[in-house]
């Protein structure tokens, strides 16, 4: 093997030049002939029965096509893991937004008018808004008790642990919904055709997941449904499953109208009626010995799934798993619990659950150290998971992972000691009058598990295709999407290394359910660690085949691949290889117990942050702010820091910014002027560190690491707040997002000002 | 999605864009944004947000940074208009284009083309910015992606290669 010529390097983006010209085509950018536009009239209350739909006689309604629940053709659900949503509400709506009937019209202006003249008249029914009501059980609104789904994580023995602590540790921690606000709205644009059925493009992650949505839906064969990516605006979570609903609403206006039908939302039908992260409330009860070591402990995770269960299954898994942290637990009970309210379903966004549970630990980490008198440094050295100890679910780790070493680099870059050791000083020092500005230092150690948990991957059985083309260039077929974070370059990075061929004579298919095979959804962080292995055995198996046939010799130059590839495909017709994931031997996982190898492979993290807290304002700003990680093989430089940088900054604006106001299970901010998101200006200096320690998980030795960078800095800005303001009067944060009103609430509260 | 077709009947616009005359005819009230998305087929000018928050959809009028979601089209009569496929010189691309995909300034896209116009006005007020001026001048236009800070790489990047050439 020669040396990596493309792995490691910072090639341009394969659709990069598209992008900065403007001519990267957007769903919102395309056309059809006889298009018309479509918009979803929706529920205005959070619970009820539909009693009455009319319409304004002022609308001449012979013009418009028109689609309820009757019009579906086949079952009236969003196929996913459960199908309890429905496609459009019948009879009765269960949440703010909820999609009643649908409408379609050449003239969007039009169409809007029309949207307001239809007139829907409720039997309205009690309805719940928060984990607690809904555990309360006053009203049952989804099963029979609210609870869309448990796990219980068991190692060990915890009750035993009690009466050996030194000190039992407690704690509650909540964080709120947080929008994805990816700049480009939901969109899509169906077309039928009865030969062909139905197909449709759109801004979307998971091509297949439509594909089967719209199966369902429809009631067509496979071979009937066609899904297509457009260039895709950002997602970050936030086009896994909602994309399945706008491209059923177009489907069935299409098939009804015969005609194209697009719709894209405006931002506020955006916010307002799509999916958000998780709202979570995390108890902990830790044991703890004198000496700050975890003996054991209960984790009580429960996250709010609004009105149907979509994802929040396994949002809720991923973050009972990552629940314990980068720490060792002895002994260890771990209730996750996921509870309907009457809100818009909750889905996927970056982190997927993690970012609520490791929240809670990383706070309840820093109270640890409170309790037991020692530094937030030194209780998490002492806990780290070391290689051959296990996880929470008994997973033994094998990587060659240090810690500790990791965090005392991350001191270093941050100057944590000195830094805190100042701050300490001048925040006595200074006089607690108003215009005193405080400052303090916050860390957070968590890990981030890479592809689908557990047995997950298994069942999805990936398959990749790599094709060698008539014009001797190789073509990647994947269903793998890109949406900013750099999949096609990665992807062909992968491909072009296996084959010894320069960057340039590989290229990416466009998504599209006709042409690629079905490489599994684009989330979870697993496309560059377990697509990005099967796009190198099938790339492998190109050079193989051309060496096999006597067409290549083993060292060739890529004139030579060119002219061997032509070759085969004018002998045989084509040169197409494909790879199908393979789970690894040995590899144990208890679906029932929640026992044994949740990922194949976990990205390290510490994260420093440097928060100064202005007690005139009580606004908390970052200062600076240092992601330091370990995630395998650095495919390439610029995407990797890119993917850090963008996942820290929406996890500054899930600490201080970004409130969803809530009103009878309706978001009341839902536009860009009053929901916060940071800007150019808002932000630190985010400096973004590797530690590569050699791993041998996926291609060429990556690991995932788009979800990491969500987790980290939640719980390092609240932490250097804490640090910041003190606790000796016992104020204390533990709810993200943490605004100047919660800081002004509590340091007020306790009489500081 | 366009949102205002407003009261009246089309009129005749008369503008020129990235150097070329145009003529077309709309509705006095209708958003900049749709005439050059969807009468003039420029589809590189994005909506994000629709208020002028977002600055997805910045283009250069006579010079100045505008977000064509506010600007009602008649406003625009007579005016110089640069949008994102005026930028490129040719088929070459500008310093900015060129340090946005290098510095990875660009990742999902959809805010690019509106912060290349702006960091295009900056340059031309501020040919050799500090960080804060790049700050500060990015911060009408949200990107969710990046966390800026490759993007204030590319512009300076792009400040730095002008002033050398």
């Amino acid at each position: 093997m020669t040396e990596e010529h493309i792995i490691g390097k910072s090639v341009p983006r394969k659709e990069g030049r598209a992008k900065v010209t403007g001519a990267a085509r957007y769903i919102d950018d395309m056309t059809m002939p006889g298009m018309l536009y479509g918009a979803t009239v929706r529920s205005q209350i959070p619970r009820g029965t539909i009693k009455e739909i009319s319409f304004d006689a002022q609308i001449n309604w012979s013009e418009f096509v028109t689609v309820t629940a009757k019009d579906i053709p086949g079952k009236n659900c969003i196929a996913l893991i459960g199908d309890d949503q429905p496609c459009l509400a019948e009879g009765t709506v269960n949440h703010p937004e909820e999609p009643i009937m649908l409408l379609a019209h050449a003239d969007p202006h039009l169409l809007r008018k029309a949207v307001d003249a239809v007139s829907i008249e409720y039997e309205p029914l009690p309805a719940i808004f928060t984990i607690e009501e809904s555990e309360r059980r006053s009203q049952i609104i989804w099963g029979t008790d609210n609870t869309l789904k448990t796990f219980l994580i068991s190692k060990g023995d915890v009750d035993s642990v009690w009466a050996k602590a030194d000190y039992i540790v407690e704690g509650e921690y909540t964080t709120g919904a947080q929008e994805q606000l990816y700049i480009e709205n939901n969109g899509v644009i169906a077309v039928f055709d009865r030969e062909q059925g139905i197909t449709v493009w759109g801004s979307l992650q998971c091509p297949y997941y439509v594909h089967k949505a719209l199966m369902a839906l429809c009631n067509l064969p496979a071979e009937k449904v066609r899904v297509v990516q457009a260039e895709t605006g950002g997602a970050f979570g936030g086009k896994e499953d909602y994309p399945s609903i706008i491209a059923g609403h177009a489907a069935l206006l299409a098939m009804k109208s015969g005609r194209p039908v697009k719709i894209v939302y405006d931002r506020l039908e955006d916010m307002t009626a799509t999916t958000k992260r998780h709202p979570s409330r995390t108890r902990h009860r830790t044991a703890v010995s004198k000496d700050g070591k975890i003996l054991g402990g209960e984790i009580d995770f429960t996250i709010d799934g609004g009105a149907y269960a979509t994802l929040s299954s396994v949002v809720l898994s991923r973050g009972t798993i990552h629940a314990g942290g980068p720490y060792y637990w002895p002994s260890v009970r771990i209730h996750g619990k996921a509870v309907a309210t009457n809100a818009p379903p909750h889905g996927a966004f970056r982190g997927f659950g993690a970012p609520q549970s490791l929240f809670a630990m990383e706070r309840h980490m820093d109270r640890i150290a409170q309790v037991v008198g020692l530094s937030p440094v030194e209780v998490r050295r002492r806990n780290f998971l070391k290689p051959g100890q296990t996880t929470t679910t008994e997973q033994t780790i094998r990587e060659e992972i240090d810690l500790g070493k990791l965090l005392d680099r991350a001191l270093e870059l941050s100057d944590y000691t000195a830094k805190k050791a100042r701050f300490a000083r001048e925040n006595e020092a200074g006089p607690t009058k108003i215009g005193c500005i405080k400052k303090g230092m916050g860390i957070a150690a968590f890990l981030h598990g890479a592809g689908f948990t557990g047995s997950g991957e298994r069942y999805l059985a990936s398959v990749v295709a790599v094709e060698g083309c008539v014009d001797g260039g190789v073509r990647v077929l994947v269903s793998s999407t890109e949406f900013g974070q750099g999949t096609n370059t990665v992807l062909c990075q992968i491909a072009a290394e296996a084959l010894d061929l320069p960057y340039d004579d590989v290229r990416i298919a466009q998504p599209d359910t006709n042409q690629v095979p079905n490489s599994g959804p684009t989330v979870a962080s697993r496309t560059a660690m377990v697509v990005g292995s099967l796009v190198r055995s099938a790339a492998l198996g190109i050079k193989q085949t051309l060496i096999a046939s006597g067409a290549l010799g083993s060292s060739y130059s890529p004139q030579e691949f060119r002219s061997a590839c032509r070759a085969h495909i004018a002998a045989h017709g084509e040169l197409r290889c494909f790879a199908r994931y393979e789970a690894p031997e040995g590899v144990f996982w208890d679906d029932q117990k929640y026992r044994g190898e949740a990922y194949a492979s976990f990205a390290w993290a510490i994260y420093v942050a440097e928060v100064a807290v202005d007690l005139s304002t009580y606004s908390a700003t970052v200062e600076d702010f240092v992601a330091l990680q370990e995630v395998g093989r650095v495919l390439h430089p610029v995407l990797a820091k890119g993917q850090i940088a963008g996942g820290v900054a929406q996890g500054i604006g899930f600490a201080l910014y970004e409130k969803v106001v809530w009103q009878n299970g309706r978001m009341q901010n839902g536009q860009m002027t009053n929901y916060i998101m940071p800007t150019s200006a808002d932000l630190p200096p985010i400096r973004v560190f590797f530690e590569e320690m050699g791993n041998v998980h996926g291609a060429y030795g990556a690991k995932g690491i788009g979800e990491l960078p969500m987790d980290g800095p939640a719980p390092a800005i609240v932490n250097a707040i804490q640090d910041a303001i003190g606790d000796a009067l016992g104020t204390r944060f533990d709810s993200v997002p943490l605004l100047p009103e919660h800081i002004f609430e509590a340091v007020s509260a306790n009489g500081e000002r | 999605m366009s949102h205002s077709s407003g009261n009246g009947a089309k009129r005749e616009l008369s503008l020129t864009v990235n150097g070329k005359p145009e003529t077309v005819r709309v509705f006095p009230m209708e958003r900049l944004l749709d005439v050059l998305r969807q009468e003039l087929g420029l589809t590189g000018t994005k909506e994000g947000c629709g208020e002028g928050e977002c600055g997805s959809c910045s283009v250069l009028m006579d010079g100045k940074l505008v977000n064509s979601c506010l600007i009602p089209a008649l406003q625009a009569a007579g005016a110089n208009l640069t949008t994102i496929e005026g930028v490129a010189e040719g088929p070459q691309l500008s310093a900015l284009q060129a340090a946005f995909l290098e510095c990875g300034g660009a990742q999902c896209g959809i805010c690019t083309p509106g912060m290349i116009l702006s960091a295009s006005h900056l340059l031309k007020k501020k040919p050799e910015p500090t960080l804060d001026d790049i700050r500060e001048a990015l911060a009408g236009n949200l990107c969710r992606c990046t966390g800026y800070m490759q993007i204030f790489e590319a512009v300076a990047e792009a400040a730095r290669r002008k002033s050398s050439v």
